[in-house]
């Protein structure tokens, strides 16, 4: 038994001080001065110290299998134990892409190997990712993915997408969007405008996010299934879903720190870990991710982890790939940028990180009360840091937050009711 | 029968449904016997096949020769049809050769009921596109009510490519104006929009559909809707929308499989199931030509 003394426990819809008591995996109670007995009752003083639902992210990248010079299951669970999730969801666009069960019941047998955080597999839509033939999302589904998504190589044929969604919902499956068109983005590297047109790097319309944004909340409304839009970074992108949301339509959505803590400005220093897709945005498109957080249109933070070796980003701008990563950055980046300055409660944090991600992809956890299971991130909200990305347990350094000096700070996490090294 | 033609089970009252079975049950009994009838002798009879199908010609072109019509078919690939003649102007070149009925399958729906509105002869529909395939629905009806006294009340699923197939739909009608209560069950890749407009619930975990089921109707998987990301491979598909031995023990203990043919073995139906004691594919063949024999007889009689 464990008891996490005098704390404030923060869910979606509550704050309180209270211990949480830890026995057997499982959450036991939540109350006021619980009463410790046993001989081996471990007490832990959180006084002063936030106590979180583990966090839950709907979207990294870890590489696993075929880039694991990147990232594997390994350390990307690790990296995720540090930054205070107890659940990731991984990306298939791996070496191969994990498109059939077989891979799908790697990543599960991996994930229960290492111990870390609970790694949850996102199968591909589309064979090899290619866009044209559906996955066995029946036998994926039983093999343990949560979702289905062609992240990085959206599906540009719209009736192959139209399909897609239908026989996702067949399964119950939730359909990821990477919603680019490609058409649209072209070899573009940043934001299409005033700092692309600065830096001579040539640009990404928002429309490339936008259009296809629309495509898929329209797609999902005629097969009436469910998507998630991913990492949401335009102004018109919160736009559109704010609408489909009030029409009815089974959308929801993500928006990953950066977004909301950087702008395009990062590139002009020619910062390639400032190279992502979508691309970093401006200060108005900011103000809007910010206003879909606060209002609800956007559901979820998630990181968008997205792990490279140093010497692929030490390249020229227009060869270093895509990414940042994000797993031991993001809980700090959301307390200082919103939570600190006013802008979102904490228990707006557990809803978007903890809560709404495990109600979209039908996990465990979300929750600290009594019987759910103990998955748990405890937080020092005062300590302050500076960003080191060669502490980080991730293989991926490549971090946009270098030097940033950020507060709160996970200091504890409990995974299933075992306390994880971090 | 006041019908010139067959063109679907949608025009069909409950009651001439009962009179094409009633004499489709008297010509299985003079098939059984060997013998034949010979009521539509003198009578010319074209087969026109759009679309390819030796099972459904045969079956037509037997039903009438076995009342001692004469039969013709206007083979498509080397027809003045092949130097662009419409269907319109073949329908009146057959009518002018004094054809009594013509059988028509075409992969357009609604082809049949052109070719009615054009010519004299009674037209039936062996199957025009995603529309209707009356006649099978008519030898499913007869196979079931060989089987079971009354369809009123009894659980029919038909699992499969609802979205593409005329068998469904003609089912849906047939089996519905009997009284039975049919589900149709398949991923929502191959539901129709709207279902519902056809008059049957749906249900997209068959094992869930198929409990307490009396007729269990698998459709023909056709495997080029793979490549049309409708679905991705045939091992799960079998795996979610088989019939399997072990699924058909969900099933009611008296149920019956029914195929429209020809079947995919180990893709919609597992292979002894097919060849299994519940399944009544080759009666339903058998059944196909009496009901040819009933519609032809009484449509080129109800024209005289």
């Amino acid at each position: 038994m464990i008891i996490l003394k005098d704390g404030t426990v923060v869910n979606a819809d509550s704050i309180v001080k209270a211990d949480v008591v830890i026995d057997d995996g499982v959450i036991k109670s939540v109350e006021r001065d619980a009463e410790v007995y046993g001989a081996d009752a471990e007490v832990i003083d959180c006084y002063g110290k936030l106590i979180f639902p583990g966090f839950i992210d709907m979207h990294c990248h870890l590489r696993d299998p075929g880039q694991t010079y990147k990232e594997d299951i390994e350390s990307g669970s690790m990296a995720a134990l540090a930054g205070g999730y107890t659940a990731v969801c991984c990306m298939p666009n791996t070496k191969p892409p994990i498109d059939n069960a077989a891979l799908v019941s790697y990543v599960r047998t991996k994930s229960a190997e290492v111990g870390g955080a609970e790694v949850y597999p996102i199968g591909c839509i589309t064979r090899g990712m290619e866009g044209k033939e559906l996955c066995e999302y029946g036998m994926m589904k039983a093999a343990g993915v949560v979702a289905i998504s062609d992240d990085g190589l959206p599906v540009q044929n719209g009736a192959v997408m139209l399909n897609a969604l239908k026989y996702a919902k067949t399964f119950g499956l939730t359909v990821i969007s990477h919603s680019e068109d490609k058409t649209i983005s072209g070899n573009g590297v940043v934001n299409e405008g005033e700092n692309a047109t600065a830096s001579g790097l040539r640009g990404i319309p928002r429309s490339a996010e936008s259009a296809a944004i629309a495509r898929e909340v329209l797609l999902a409304e005629e097969a009436e299934a469910s998507i998630h839009i991913a990492h949401v970074s335009t102004a018109q992108s919160v736009d559109i879903i704010r609408n489909a949301k009030k029409r009815g339509v089974k959308v929801t959505c993500e928006t990953c720190p950066h977004y909301f803590s950087a702008t395009d400005d990062e590139i002009l220093s020619y910062n390639t870990n400032a190279k992502i897709n979508p691309p970093l945005r401006t200060d108005d498109d900011v103000e809007a991710i910010i206003a879909g957080l606060t209002d609800g249109t956007i559901d979820v933070i998630a990181t968008d982890h997205a792990p490279h070796h140093a010497d692929e980003k030490n390249r020229e701008f227009d060869f270093a790939p895509f990414g940042t990563v994000g797993l031991e950055t993001a809980f700090p980046l959301a307390y200082t940028k919103l939570v600190m300055n006013d802008i979102l409660s904490l228990s707006d944090v557990a809803r978007l990180m903890s809560k709404a991600p495990a109600e979209i992809l039908g996990l465990p956890g979300g929750e600290i009360k009594a019987g759910a299971r103990a998955d748990i991130a405890v937080i020092d909200p005062d300590e302050e840091y500076t960003v080191d990305p060669q502490a980080f347990k991730s293989k991926g350094k490549n971090t946009l937050f270098d030097g940033w000096r950020l507060k709160g700070r996970v200091i504890k996490v409990f995974v299933g009711g075992a306390e994880k090294e971090i | 029968m006041k019908h010139k033609d067959l063109l679907g089970i949608k025009d069909l009252s409950r009651s001439e449904l009962t009179e094409i079975l009633d004499l489709a049950n008297g010509m299985r009994t003079l098939l059984d016997r060997g013998e034949k009838d010979n009521s539509l002798r003198g009578k010319n009879v074209a087969t026109l096949f759009y679309e390819n199908s030796t099972r459904t010609r045969n079956s037509f072109e037997l039903a009438a020769k076995n009342l001692g019509a004469t039969t013709t078919s206007v083979s498509i690939a080397v027809s003045s049809v092949q130097k662009g003649e419409t269907l319109v102007d073949t329908g009146k070149t057959l009518d002018a050769l004094g054809m009594d009925a013509m059988i028509i399958r075409h992969r357009v729906a609604g082809a049949p009921r052109l070719l009615a509105e054009t010519v004299r002869a009674s037209v039936l529909n062996a199957g025009d596109g995603m529309n209707e395939h009356p006649t099978q629905a008519l030898l499913d009806l007869m196979t079931a009510l060989r089987h079971f006294d009354s369809l009123s009340g009894l659980k029919v699923v038909i699992v499969g490519d609802i979205k593409h197939s005329r068998v469904a739909r003609s089912n849906v009608e047939a089996f519905g104006k009997m009284g039975a209560e049919v589900t149709l069950c398949a991923p929502y890749t191959l539901l129709p929009e709207k279902v519902e407009r056809l008059g049957a619930s749906y249900e997209t975990d068959l094992d869930t559909a198929i409990s307490g089921a009396d007729i269990v109707m698998p459709l023909r998987l056709q495997l080029e809707r793979m490549n049309q990301a409708l679905f991705p491979s045939i091992e799960e598909y079998h795996k979610f929308y088989g019939i399997t031995k072990k699924r058909l023990k969900l099933a009611s203990p008296d149920a019956i499989v029914m195929h429209p043919g020809p079947i995919n073995r180990e893709a919609e139906i597992a292979g002894d199931v097919a060849d299994g004691d519940k399944s009544v594919i080759e009666e339903q063949v058998t059944n196909g030509v009496a009901v040819r024999m009933a519609a032809l007889k009484l449509l080129i009689e109800a024209r005289n």
